[in-house]
């Protein structure tokens, strides 16, 4: 019952932050210095061709009106059309976002999978070699560019010894769309098509390694914090003296209290990555989102960006909400207290 | 002195930290016969824990060493038992009851779910054979031992949920789960306000009665010296300064230093003038 109700306020704030999001990109977008009809067409257009484009795309309408069509756009999934090609915005992001979406998925799966059990064992072996080890690794992980990471995987695993490749998502003689979730892997296990799933995993090794690293080294250092301050309190030692063995004492007692500091980075990480993909994504020639928000950028198309950005906070909230949801689960204090402890 | 359930027999233990040597307890000798009720007060940092964990089997070795003495349980000598042995009372035969109910019940467990954890491995210590359903029974049980009117939801509850004096009775009934002879008491309570700290010693006294238990209670109060023992050992600075029959001791302190103490400390009453104040959870 008392979970209901911290979820009820839980997505009502996150509307509540959605609407605050789609105000200020409008607003951005419209303080921007500059015509964006003008920087569409170019310094050699006349001044009837930018008027004309000024008019289509209702930038001579009162500016509540603009963005009382914004959001009604917006609530039909239309982001309008690109000011450079007149493809609708909405289909481009979709299919890029699909890639990023799955690349930043794995990322955070692999992340989290290295970086949990290796702050665990730091923590359950603080100040000896194991966590020594750890936190040399975590750093070394943490301070690394996304970039030379990239290249260096690329170089070593791809051009030396030749055992996974470098570019794309799936080799070009793979004839495979698509066309269900837009993940790869995901639908290629839908079809039942396990090649492609095979395939689809061997692609996203690199780009996915090259991403992780950094965050990966946060979740090791974050966990292993959080374990010794946890493994520090009386219930712990009070666990002791009724007699639980170590291994429950380690895996149940301490980790689920120190989940949520873990948990809590994973989601901004995540969220964030959605946008900071866009290094590895050129590098290895991933068709995602990331990439595609910095062609748009520098080609100053308004309406794909103010897409991107939408979308990208769009997603941000929603993974927030989720991570809310999952501290709630892990952490009963939050969800009776409707905060975090 | 072997017929006592437990006899700590001149005791010493050392804590080295940053290359120096501390003699924190210096031959401590205390008995505690069975179905009795023993005191060991002293001042803050006298080493009443350390001689709790001493006995229960958790000092840290290192930084702490046992640089010589004896404790007997039932007759056998724990320091020389063999781990597993050991392991097979702490929290069977002897068990704690924790000082602070804030602090020492996990907050993110249900209190069913830490205590059927507790008895889980307690039971495969001893070699029980139960059932998951019996180990709840179990649980409910001993939470109306410790008086819970509603042992059903109490034990659904996250600590959370309850107010620091079902805490801290929690804290009893998972003491008493494994039906142990021995309870030791360390300060329990203290982070109560004074009528609740009064309810929780008079339950604990009468559980202690009414089963026949052993209790070994941990203080600086001379007040709670005064209801609930009937012997007292005095700690100064690592070593027993003094030990009689409790009403004695408050006659005629011997000791300055028990003089002292009996100064500092305010009385503790049973009843209140407030009534009786069960926080509601
Ligand atoms: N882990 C440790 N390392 C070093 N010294 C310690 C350690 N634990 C306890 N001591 C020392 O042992 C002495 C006795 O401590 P102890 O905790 O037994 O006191 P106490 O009588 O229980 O006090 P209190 O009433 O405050 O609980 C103190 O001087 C303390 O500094
Ligand atoms: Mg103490």
């Amino acid at each position: 019952m008392e979970f209901l109700a911290f979820l009820v306020r839980r997505v009502l704030w996150s509307l509540l932050v959605l609407v605050g999001l789609s105000i200020v990109i409008f607003a951005i977008a419209r303080i921007v210095p500059g015509d964006p009809a003008r920087m569409a067409l170019g310094p050699t257009a006349t001044a009837e061709q930018v008027a004309d484009l000024r008019a289509d795309l209702g930038l001579d309408r009162p500016i509540v009106e603009q963005y009382g069509r914004f959001i009604a756009g917006l609530a039909r999934g239309d982001l309008g059309r690109s000011l450079l090609n007149e493809r609708p915005v909405a289909s481009d992001i979709r299919d890029t976002f699909a890639a990023t979406f799955e690349l930043v998925l794995f990322t955070i799966m692999l992340a989290f999978a290295f970086g949990v059990p290796l702050g665990v064992a730091a923590a359950r072996w603080k100040d000896r070699w194991p966590d020594n080890l750890v936190r040399v690794f975590a750093i070394f992980c943490a301070v690394t560019p996304g970039f030379f990471l990239a290249l260096l995987l690329q170089i070593l695993a791809g051009y030396v010894l030749h055992i996974l490749p470098t570019t794309g998502r799936l080799p070009p003689s793979m004839d495979f769309a698509a066309d269900i979730t837009g993940l790869v892997t995901i639908d290629g296990l839908l079809r039942g098509r396990l090649d492609v799933v095979l395939e689809g995993l061997r692609y996203l090794l690199l780009p996915s390694i090259a991403l992780a690293a950094a965050t990966m080294g946060q979740i090791a250092r974050i966990t292993r914090s959080s374990m010794i301050d946890v493994a520090s309190q009386d219930y712990i030692e009070a666990s002791r003296a009724f007699g639980v063995p170590e291994r429950v004492r380690v895996f149940k007692y301490m980790l689920r209290p120190s989940f949520v500091p873990p948990l809590t980075i994973m989601g901004l990480e995540f969220a964030s990555l959605i946008g900071n993909a866009f290094v590895v994504e050129l590098v290895f020639a991933w068709p995602g989102m990331a990439a595609y928000g910095i062609r748009t950028i520098l080609q100053k198309d308004l309406n794909a960006i103010m897409g991107v950005v939408m979308v990208s906070g769009v997603f941000f909230v929603l993974v927030n909400l989720l991570i809310d949801v999952l501290v709630g689960f892990v952490d009963p204090r939050v969800r009776i207290r409707g905060r975090r402890a | 002195m072997s017929q006592a359930l437990l006899s700590v027999d001149n005791l010493s233990v050392d804590f080295s930290t940053y290359g120096q040597t501390h003699h924190v307890l210096k031959n401590v000798s205390l008995d505690v016969p069975a179905r009795s009720q023993i005191a060991l007060v002293g001042e803050s940092g006298s080493g009443k824990t350390v001689t709790m964990k001493a006995i229960m089997g958790l000092l840290r070795q290192p930084p702490a060493t046992i640089a010589g003495g004896r404790i007997f349980y039932d007759g056998r000598d724990l320091l020389t038992l063999p781990d597993k042995e050991r392991l097979k009372l702490r929290g069977t035969a002897m068990s704690m009851v924790f000082q602070d109910p804030m602090s020492s019940l996990n907050p993110v467990f249900t209190i069913a779910d830490q205590m059927t954890t507790i008895l889980k491995y307690a039971d495969r210590r001893l070699d029980r054979q139960r059932n998951g359903r019996d180990r709840l029974a179990r649980v409910h049980e001993v939470l109306t031992q410790v008086r819970m009117r509603d042992p059903e939801r109490v034990a659904r509850s996250y600590p959370i949920m309850l107010s620091g004096g079902m805490r801290q009775r929690v804290l009893i009934a998972m003491a008493l789960l494994s039906e142990p002879k021995l309870l030791i008491a360390d300060e329990p309570g203290t982070a109560l306000d004074v009528t609740t700290q009064a309810q929780i010693l008079k339950l604990l006294k009468d559980l202690v009665e009414a089963r026949g238990l052993a209790l070994l209670m941990i203080t600086h109060n001379l007040g709670v010296v005064r209801e609930t023992s009937s012997y007292v050992y005095v700690m100064n600075k690592g070593q027993v300064v003094e030990h009689r029959p409790t009403a004695e001791l408050f006659a005629a302190p011997r000791e300055d230093y028990t003089k002292a103490l009996i100064a500092a400390v305010p009385r503790l009453t049973g009843g209140t003038r407030f009534g009786t104040a069960e926080v509601a959870p």
